[in-house]
């Protein structure tokens, strides 16, 4: 299935044989591209596909272990973004390069020329060519830091037109986005095509990849699956992105309705109605949110990272303030509390960053009592001897590989989030909110911090567990909902869920039946 | 009114050594450097003028070997931080005191006898006498002229309108987009902080070469730091920078002048004298709130 076309003089960007590792991850494994000019290539995958990584290493902002890059059919060696430019291939990240303080204009002309002549009247004529030929509007005077983000997106791309770039790759290019600004960057790719151009399109957006692109190649875990023409239905793309049979359900701990407590209250121990939060753009980022956590169950979030899930995490944890909608523990309405009054009120939180957390350098001890210090405190002094029995207990029942007066930036991965757990779990949250719980752990933590959040719902705690690794959820879950752009777009108990289904619904294809709230 | 003259003439000779040093330090902080060098850098500025001009008998040499010695501080630093990556704070106060080390060892091997050497200071320009005591204010030195009429649009010219200002900005607020653009960061920050260091250790040599006339110890009192402060106070822009020295010369020239004023007799003169100093923290908490550092201020650039 793989696109073995050989490379005709249509070709404007191949790849060959990219292999990427860092470490033991394998990122890229001898990924084959080729994109021909006039047609816009989209790169198709789920978060950790590996589609930046290959990317980045046409551009030279990565170095691959093996492999080789041609353009126009000539072997050319990219060490640099400069050698990349020089090549003719540009790049947009999702990281912006931009000067913000400066106007667009100086972006534009920065390191176009050396000494001291500043051709400023070069870069405005680029950019009124660029707005008549390809529709890029943007004023060549305004400074880079006050404009929105698709504007400044539009910059980027003139900054590669600029340097006569032929290849034009777009990471996640509307991640960024509102739909106005998408259909303008549309219109602006089919005429840059229309020029001749090749535009590689990383997306994992299947609505999009299907009204934009001539062919799509899909990658999965850092293998390329194939190339398809981009007018493949959108279950047989689903399919090859998300690929393999969902595992059954083999699950040995009981299901919640052995557990006691809370089960049939049809608001849950968590229930979030309406929520709306704004991300770090201003923009509601969780625009109209519900959902419930019954006793003794586990919900999963499925989606694709950026969907809201890090503002639904961080809001749990009193971390960030609600622009409107309510949330309720329990019964107690704890909407816009901060941190310690949500742990007050019995939400327990593993978040995504377990370093951000903990305090690396001070000791295990000392990490295990950082929430309640309040306990731990005699006359105004620590109780030293009361926090090191503290600590010895949950060593011991949390199995943690380290001493009391460990620093914690000297333990493994595994057990930092041991520690993290310990001291969470050691309260009995009567809501435990868990994310990514398992990234970058080894089997055996990982196995062992399963176990604890499956121990947590057999006990009737309500937990909200967000991964981006569909099995965890499919193992751990009772029941699933997909979350996309800040909304809850579908529901469904683990056993019911296919992955085509599931596919197109964290791709924003919203299946019919099911959406909740 | 001879003393309204006399005020705006000290107004101008005063502000003269700051100017230089807050142009050369705008240059290495905009491009992302806090140079903390400077004020040992203007104190082998002034000696090494001084100890040249001695020698040669003329000061437009001793000129010249400030500006080497300060280029020659500028590239210490940017080795320091750019090649190496060092802490700027620790690198600039460790440049400061090492520099006023060795100024004052040179200065005791160099001129051993008890009497203190003099030379003949360059000479006052008086261009507009014609206008009768108003002309006075403008009785300065040439490097005054320089300070005001050349170096201060020359260099507010190369930061805002040129190709090498437009990189060093880049480079101080984005180094990975001017790196991404294909400008030599570290080449771009070794230029912006020895221009920066030659205009320091310039203002450091008017002291001994134009007000002095001789080196003594201690002989720039903590004027770079006050430079340092007016950088930040002037948002980094040459423009403010340039009005904030203006304003500190000022009332540092009225404070000597209101001591033998009377009235004034009763009041202990420290507190005279350290009054440019509590209106320079006053400017500083009422206009440096919420000020925008450049982007990459204090952050070594490695590529990743």
């Amino acid at each position: 299935m793989v696109g073995g076309e050989t490379s005709g003089p249509e070709v404007a960007l191949e790849l060959r044989g990219i292999t990427k590792r860092f470490g033991d991850l394998v990122a890229n494994d001898a990924i084959d591209l080729d994109v021909r000019r006039g047609e816009i290539h989209a790169l198709l995958g789920e978060n950790g596909a590996g589609k930046t990584t290959v990317m980045r290493v046409a551009y030279g902002l990565s170095h691959a272990d093996s492999g080789e890059i041609r353009v126009n059919g000539t072997l050319v060696h990219v060490r640099s973004p400069r050698d990349a430019i020089a090549a003719g291939i540009g790049m947009v990240t999702q990281h912006f390069s931009l000067v913000r303080p400066m106007t667009v204009a100086e972006n534009l002309a920065l390191g176009r020329s050396g000494g001291l002549r500043l051709d400023l009247n070069a870069a405005r004529r680029t950019a009124a060519d660029a707005s008549m030929r390809f529709g890029i509007r943007v004023d060549p005077d305004a400074i880079v830091g006050n404009l929105s983000v698709g504007e400044q997106q539009r910059v980027e791309i003139l900054k590669a037109l600029a340097r006569d770039c032929r290849i034009l790759i777009l990471d996640e290019p509307t991640a960024v986005l509102v739909p106005q600004e998408v259909d303008a960057l549309f219109a602006t790719l089919q005429r840059l095509v229309a020029d001749g151009l090749g535009v590689v399109f990383i997306s994992h957006k299947l609505g999009e990849v299907r009204a934009i692109s001539q062919r799509v190649s899909v990658l999965r875990r850092g293998r390329m699956m194939g190339t398809v023409p981009g007018t493949t239905a959108e279950g047989e793309l689903a399919r090859l992105m998300i690929g393999r049979p969902i595992a059954g359900d083999k699950r040995a701990a009981p299901t919640h309705d052995d557990a006691g407590g809370g089960v049939g209250d049809p608001r849950g121990v968590l229930s979030i109605r309406d929520l709306r939060v704004a991300g770090s753009h201003g923009t509601a980022v969780i625009d109209g949110l519900s959902l419930d956590v019954r006793a003794g169950e586990i919900l999963g979030i499925a989606g694709v990272s950026g969907n809201g899930q890090t503002e639904l995490v961080d809001l749990l944890s009193g971390m960030r303030m609600p622009l409107g909608g309510s949330v309720v523990v329990d019964g107690v309405d704890v909407t816009g509390l901060g941190p310690a009054e949500m742990v007050e009120a019995g939400v327990g939180r593993i978040p995504e960053d377990r370093h951000a957390s903990l305090i690396p350098e001070l000791s295990v001890a000392y990490n295990l009592v950082m929430e309640r210090l309040d306990e731990f405190r005699r006359a105004g002094r620590l109780d030293e001897r009361a926090i090191n029995e503290h600590a010895d207990r949950l060593i011991e029942r949390f199995a943690i590989k380290a001493h009391r007066g460990d620093r914690v930036a000297a333990l493994s991965g595994g057990n930092i989030q041991k520690v993290l757990l310990a001291r969470v779990l050691s309260r009995d949250p009567k809501v435990l909110v868990v994310s990514q719980p398992t990234r970058g752990l080894d089997v055996g933590a990982t196995e062992y911090v399963r176990s604890q959040l499956v121990a947590r719902r057999t006990a009737g705690a309500a937990v909200l567990l967000v991964s981006e690794d569909l099995d965890e959820l499919l193992d751990l879950a009772d029941r699933l909902v997909v979350i996309y752009e800040g909304r809850i777009v579908g529901e469904m108990a683990v056993g019911d869920a296919d992955p085509e289904r599931l596919g197109l619904l964290m791709a924003g294809r919203g299946a019919a039946g099911g959406a909740a709230a | 009114m001879t003393f309204i003259i006399d005020l705006l003439a000290a107004t101008l000779r005063n502000a003269t050594p700051l100017i230089y040093g807050t142009v050369g330090e705008t240059y290495s902080e905009r491009s992302g450097v806090l140079n903390l060098g400077i004020e040992g850098t203007m104190y082998a500025g002034a000696f090494a003028g001084f100890a040249t001009a001695a020698a040669t008998g003329s000061p437009l040499i001793g000129l010249a070997a400030a500006l080497v010695v300060g280029v020659l501080a500028g590239a210490i630093m940017a080795f320091l931080t750019v090649t190496l990556g060092a802490n700027q704070h620790v690198s600039g106060i460790g440049l400061t005191i090492m520099l006023i080390g060795v100024a004052e060892f040179a200065n005791r091997l160099i001129f051993t006898g008890t009497d203190l050497q003099r030379i003949e200071p360059m000479p006052l320009l008086d261009p507009l006498a014609v206008l009768g005591p108003g002309g006075e204010v403008f009785r300065q030195y040439a490097l005054t002229y320089v300070a005001f009429l050349l170096v201060v649009p020359v260099a507010w010219w190369v930061l805002q309108r040129s190709s090498f200002g437009l990189e060093i900005r880049a480079v101080g607020e984005n180094p990975e987009a001017a790196d991404a653009a294909g400008v030599n960061v570290a080449r771009t920050r070794y230029l912006a902080l020895m221009i920066g260091g030659a205009l320091m250790a310039i203002g450091g040599a008017f002291f001994t070469l134009a007000v002095l006339g001789s080196f003594t110890l201690d002989i720039i009192a903590g004027r770079g730091w006050v430079c340092v402060a007016l950088v930040i106070f002037g948002r980094w822009r040459i423009g403010r920078g340039v009005l904030g020295a203006l304003v500190f010369s000022f009332v540092y020239s009225l404070q000597f002048r209101l001591r033998i004023l009377p009235g004034f007799g009763e009041l202990p003169f420290e507190l005279l004298l350290a009054l440019p100093y509590l209106v320079v923290i006053l400017a500083l908490a009422l206009s440096g709130r919420n000020v925008a550092y450049p982007g990459a201020y204090l952050k070594p650039y490695r590529r990743s």
